[in-house]
């Protein structure tokens, strides 16, 4: 460590790293922050999966269980899968793609980090104080009249990580807009931009709603103005309508990031420029825009109108088509290649693989006739499970494991990140494809115990879940065991093109020296080049 | 002789594009209010269109006479922000000053006027939980009513006071001649956020007070 | 070890349910395979260090681009039509259905057919009959799910929401909650009882209960309602018979329809909804009736509906 260039993680003081404005080290303070959250509710996971290894499921009590998945699907959605990649993974590297020496507003960025964990420490407090089950999704009149416990400290905490989320997609938004390097037009920036910039946009317009409905939940609780209790005069569906509203964009703010990850561990692994790059940088604004509209798609049978129904069932079938041109412009892009199976690539080789299954799913349940059997059974839980762990989980770790050199100026162990993305995509199947077929036979979501000809499927999953386990763990392991003992890294161990990868790893405080100028269109690579032998060096 | 190079933060390749923007980013959060009143007007819309008798004789409660110059003092304030902006863009340190300064003295007289407002719907009993009494049909539609209407107003009042707050910052700032022709993008930005602020209650003012107005 | 991969196919809509599932399946399964096998091929035939071929042509890509973008598009469009259409199918419920009312409560199932028997967590109903459920619910959002008819609807307080199937197979198939709503949502299950047509009179006639209209008339006298409506009352209150499914005109000059919604609103919250000519006189019940009740007392009002109001011309 003390030969190394002066870079931006010398400086070692607490101070330096609790009041750093400089975004490469609040991408790793996110990274820490959101490991501990995910810790937490992976630990409420197994602890669901091991209940329901027995159809009395009696390990917890009902309420206990009840809570754990409420926490669950609080902390991963808030404060695991939507800063995932924006805030550790974009924070790091936007400026550095874009030429910039950090975002258009440091201080806020740290803000935004501020913000977050105070939300998460409310979140957590309200479960150390007794816990809430009312589920992630807060259905009214349940949470608002009946639901014992900490609802209103518990959305509190979303309320308030809610703000650091929007001050994010600011950040973002402003940063991509006004602060690329000279030569650096829309129409040159990598994709991982294209797919940020949407997520940002929805950050920004979708939270605020968000932030309404929570504050409404609120006040209905503690001073019983009757918004959704129909007892106090008010209407439960509007409560759906409001937090869906919301919740259903929040999906794409988890998946689109993960797709730019893929958007660029493809090119680079198969040394080609991506296919069809304006489709793909088109289809995540498609994304976000027409996302907006198919929150109804939650609520087919709520006692919404028939209408209301086909309209959000066929914007939700059209909404599949931008991420099925992903789909096959990446697909395409293989085509020709020179592939190597890097660790990267073989996350990305995993999402495809199961995003494609998981979105697919999406069809059946946007399907509104078959959508009326599957609403509320495992099928939704395996269905989203396989988007959001199958696909983003596994391209935050692709990206993760892309970037690591980068970050830290280390390399991980080739061999150990292989089987561990191995691993973790065998866990994953076994874990969450027998809940497809337990969702068909009608197994509903939230149950704790359930009719003893559904535990086959129940044990598989949870042998599943313990496999999905190891391979989390493992890059936990080696990522730590990287950053004292693994190789060191050269500026650009990948040969990607990007220009984050023309500065040292781990770069300087400043990112660049000088200011890029940039030429050249995007993922300049040529696999049959590659292939020759190298040039003989002249003097 | 070329320019002197006006200071810029650190991460910003030159002034302009500091401006530049700051200014994105006042319009970006300003879209992110937007969307955090619009959600509350879709609840409020909810609640009108469910139920029109009740919010329509809630509505009846209010006071044109407090909303209405309150209408006026706001526009008339955008007026004086307009040029207060306007004197930091020619330069005019005297003006900007003398302008800020009746815009703050507008928005302190909105906020004077709404006082006086919610004193009288407490002595007339409309504040919800805590001294509610209404006579007549559909009492629960019609705290409802209130209870938007109290949240709006009051939220709206809270951008408001930090409007003020800020205007006070950049009077001091530009009488301190740390805003000129050159430099004004803090006047501009803050100028964006008082007019937003002014658009909202030319919504709300319409949809609270005047439901049945002819 | 039974294992099955889909519920047995119990009601008219769980055949075409299935139908629509197996082609959802096959559609996805050939995506799937139109993806997954070039990725694979791709990924060993073109391996980094294989001495292949690696010119690409010099090809325009948009008419491939636009050529799979409308392709699924289409795919997409005729999926939605189908499902729309079972859909609209799904909803209406045929005339001449058994009805059958249900309160859903944490964590129980009180169900009341229109013939007179209450049942607890159980549903019994005839082979080869549309069935009608008419559900509102006590407290929080419920959902009446039955599996084996592919058919589920959430169940609101403070509205009525409908269900409907008609039996294919005489068996037992499970009820279950499908809207979390607290602590035991998991033991919120039942039994639905699918008889033959003879078994399921004789299983009426048990207990000889009263038709659930019966009972609503009879409610209707002994919460004082005959008091104000009845013909001989002293207050001016709008006759009963020959009110529900006609279109009432309002004080505020709108009309509505005196449906379920209508009536379970004039009983709780009578001062909403003022018909004309009438003044807003009318107590709440609300507080001192249960769902059930106002359920039989909808059931009577329903009755009572092809009468001529007494005293008015033939």
């Amino acid at each position: 460590m003390n030969n190394e260039p002066e870079n931006y993680l010398s400086e070692h003081s607490v101070r330096s790293w609790l009041l750093t404005t400089d975004h490469k080290r609040i991408g790793i303070l996110y990274l820490l922050s959101i490991l501990v959250y995910f810790a937490v509710a992976a630990v409420a996971a197994a602890l669901m999966r091991l209940t329901l290894l027995n159809p009395t499921g009696d390990l917890v009590l009902p309420e206990t269980y009840n809570k754990l998945f409420t926490l669950h699907g609080v902390l991963m959605v808030w404060f695991f899968l939507i800063p995932s990649i924006p805030a550790v993974l974009g924070n790091f590297v936007i400026p550095m793609m874009i030429g910039a020496r950090d975002v258009a507003f440091p201080k806020l960025n740290l803000l935004s980090w501020y913000l977050f964990n105070i939300g998460g420490l409310c979140v957590l407090y309200a479960v150390v104080v007794g816990g809430v089950d009312t589920g992630w999704t807060f259905y009214t009149p349940y949470s608002t009249t009946y639901a014992n416990g900490h609802v209103v400290t518990m959305i509190m905490g979303v309320f308030i990580a809610g703000f650091g989320s929007i001050l994010t997609g600011l950040n973002f938004i402003v940063t991509i807009h006004k602060m690329r390097a000279p030569g650096l037009t829309w129409f040159r920036l990598p994709l991982f931009i294209w797919s940020l910039y949407s997520t940002s946009l929805i950050l920004v317009l979708a939270t605020p709603v968000l932030a309404i409905t929570l504050l409404a939940i609120a006040v209905e609780r503690l001073w019983g103005v009757g918004i959704f209790d129909p007892n106090l005069g008010g209407d439960p569906v509007l409560f759906q309508h409001m937090f869906w509203f919301y919740s259903h964009p929040a999906v794409y703010i988890m998946i689109l990031p993960g797709m730019g990850v893929i958007s660029e561990v493809i090119p680079c692994f198969s040394r080609k420029r991506i296919f069809g790059y304006h489709f793909v940088a088109f289809s995540s604004i498609a994304i976000a825009v027409v996302g907006f509209s198919v929150w109804g798609h939650h609520m087919f049978v709520s006692s919404q109108s028939v209408y209301a129904a086909m309209v959000f069932s066929v914007l939700s079938f059209i909404v599949a088509v931008p991420s099925a041109i992903k789909v096959f412009n990446w697909t395409a892009t293989l085509y020709k290649g020179s592939i190597s199976y890097d660790t990267p690539m073989l996350y990305a080789f995993g999402f495809i693989g199961l995003f494609t299954i998981g979105g697919l799913t999406g069809l059946f349940l946007a399907s509104i006739a078959v959508d009326v059997h599957l609403h509320d059974t495992y099928f939704v839980v395996a269905h989203f499970h396989y988007i959001m762990v199958g696909g983003m989980v596994l391209s935050f770790m692709g990206g993760l494991h892309y970037w690591w050199p980068k970050i830290t100026g280390r390399m991980y162990p080739e061999i150990m990140g292989r089987i561990a993305a191995l691993v973790t995509f065998i866990g994953f199947n076994l874990t969450f494809f027998p809940q497809f077929l337990l969702g068909y036979l009608g197994q509903p979501r939230r149950y704790h115990a359930y009719p003893p000809e559904f535990q086959v499927f129940h044990v598989l999953s949870t042998a599943g879940a313990s496999i999905l386990g190891i391979g989390y763990l493992m890059p936990l392991l080696y990522f730590v065991w990287s950053l004292k003992y693994g190789q060191r890294a050269p500026a650009n161990p990948w040969k990607a093109t990007g220009l984050e990868w023309q500065t040292p790893s781990p770069p300087p405080s400043e990112n660049f020296h000088e200011t890029p100028i940039v030429t050249e269109e995007p993922y300049d690579y040529h696999p049959e080049a590659d292939e020759l032998p190298p040039e003989p060096q002249h003097a | 002789m070329p320019e002197p190079a006006i200071a810029h933060a650190h991460q910003f390749e030159s002034a302009e594009q500091q401006r530049d923007a700051d200014t994105l980013g006042m319009w970006t959060f300003l879209a992110t209010e937007v969307l955090f009143f619009g959600g509350l007007i879709m609840c409020y819309t909810f609640g009108r269109f469910s139920y029109p008798q009740a919010f329509e004789a809630a509505s009846h409660h209010l006071y044109v006479g407090y909303g209405g110059p309150n209408t006026a003092i706001l526009l008339c304030s955008s007026f004086t922000m307009a040029l207060a902006v306007r004197s930091a863009q020619l330069g005019r340190r005297k003006a900007l000053v003398g302008f800020l300064i009746a815009t703050i003295l507008f928005g302190l007289g909105f906020l004077v006027v709404k006082g006086f407002e919610y004193h009288t719907d407490y002595v007339e009993q409309l504040v919800p939980r805590w001294r509610f009494h209404w006579e007549g049909a559909d009492a629960g539609h019609a705290e409802l009513f209130f209870w938007l209407y109290f949240v709006l107003t009051g939220l709206h009042a809270i951008h408001v006071t930090i409007g003020v707050g800020l205007l006070t910052v950049v009077a001091i700032l530009g009488w301190r001649g740390r805003i000129t022709a050159e430099n004004h993008m803090t006047a501009e930005i803050t100028g964006l956020y008082w007019h937003f602020v002014d658009i909202v209650w030319v919504f709300l003012f319409p949809l609270l007070y005047l439901i049945g107005h002819r | 070890m039974n294992f099955h991969l889909f519920p047995e196919q119990a009601s008219t809509v769980a055949r075409e349910s299935d139908w629509m599932f197996w082609a959802l399946t096959a559609a996805s399964l050939f995506i799937c395979l139109l993806v997954f096998l070039p990725l694979a091929w791709f990924a060993i035939k073109y391996r980094r260090g294989r001495k292949v071929n690696r010119q690409l042509a010099d090809v325009a890509t948009w008419k491939i681009e636009v050529t799979w973008t409308l392709i699924p598009l289409v795919l997409v469009m005729a999926l939605f039509a189908w499902s729309a259409d079972a859909f609209f199918r799904m909803e209406s419920a045929p005339v001449g259905a058994l009805e059958v009312n249900v309160v859903g409560k944490q964590w129980m199932w009180k169900l009341q057919h229109a013939e007179g028997p209450r049942e607890i967590n159980e549903l019994h109903i005839p082979l080869g009959r549309p069935v009608k459920l008419t559900m509102t619910s006590q407290d929080v959002i419920h959902d009446f799910f039955v599996p084996a008819f592919r058919m589920k609807q959430d169940v609101v307080p403070g509205r009525y929401t409908t269900e409907w199937f008609t039996p294919t197979r005489v068996g037992r198939y499970h009820i279950f909650c499908a809207q979390y709503c607290g602590t035991t949502h998991s033991a919120m299950v039942g039994w639905v009882h699918v008889m033959e047509p003879q078994d399921y009179t004789r299983w009426l006639a048990q207990g000889s209960p009263e038709p659930m209209a019966a009972q609503g008339q009879a409610l209707f006298h002994s919460l004082g309602c005959s008091g104000c409506h009845g013909v001989s009352s002293k207050i001016h209150a709008p006759p009963l018979e020959g009110l529900y499914g006609h279109l009432i005109p309002l004080e505020t000059k709108e009309f509505v329809m005196a449906d379920d919604k209508y009536i379970r609103d004039s009983i709780l919250l009578p001062a909403s909804q003022i018909a004309a000519g009438y003044q807003n006189l009318m107590p709440s019940f609300k507080g001192h009736i249960s769902e059930e009740e106002i359920m039989e007392l909808i059931a009577y009002i329903k009755s009572i509906a092809n009468q001529a109001p007494e005293g008015s011309a033939p």
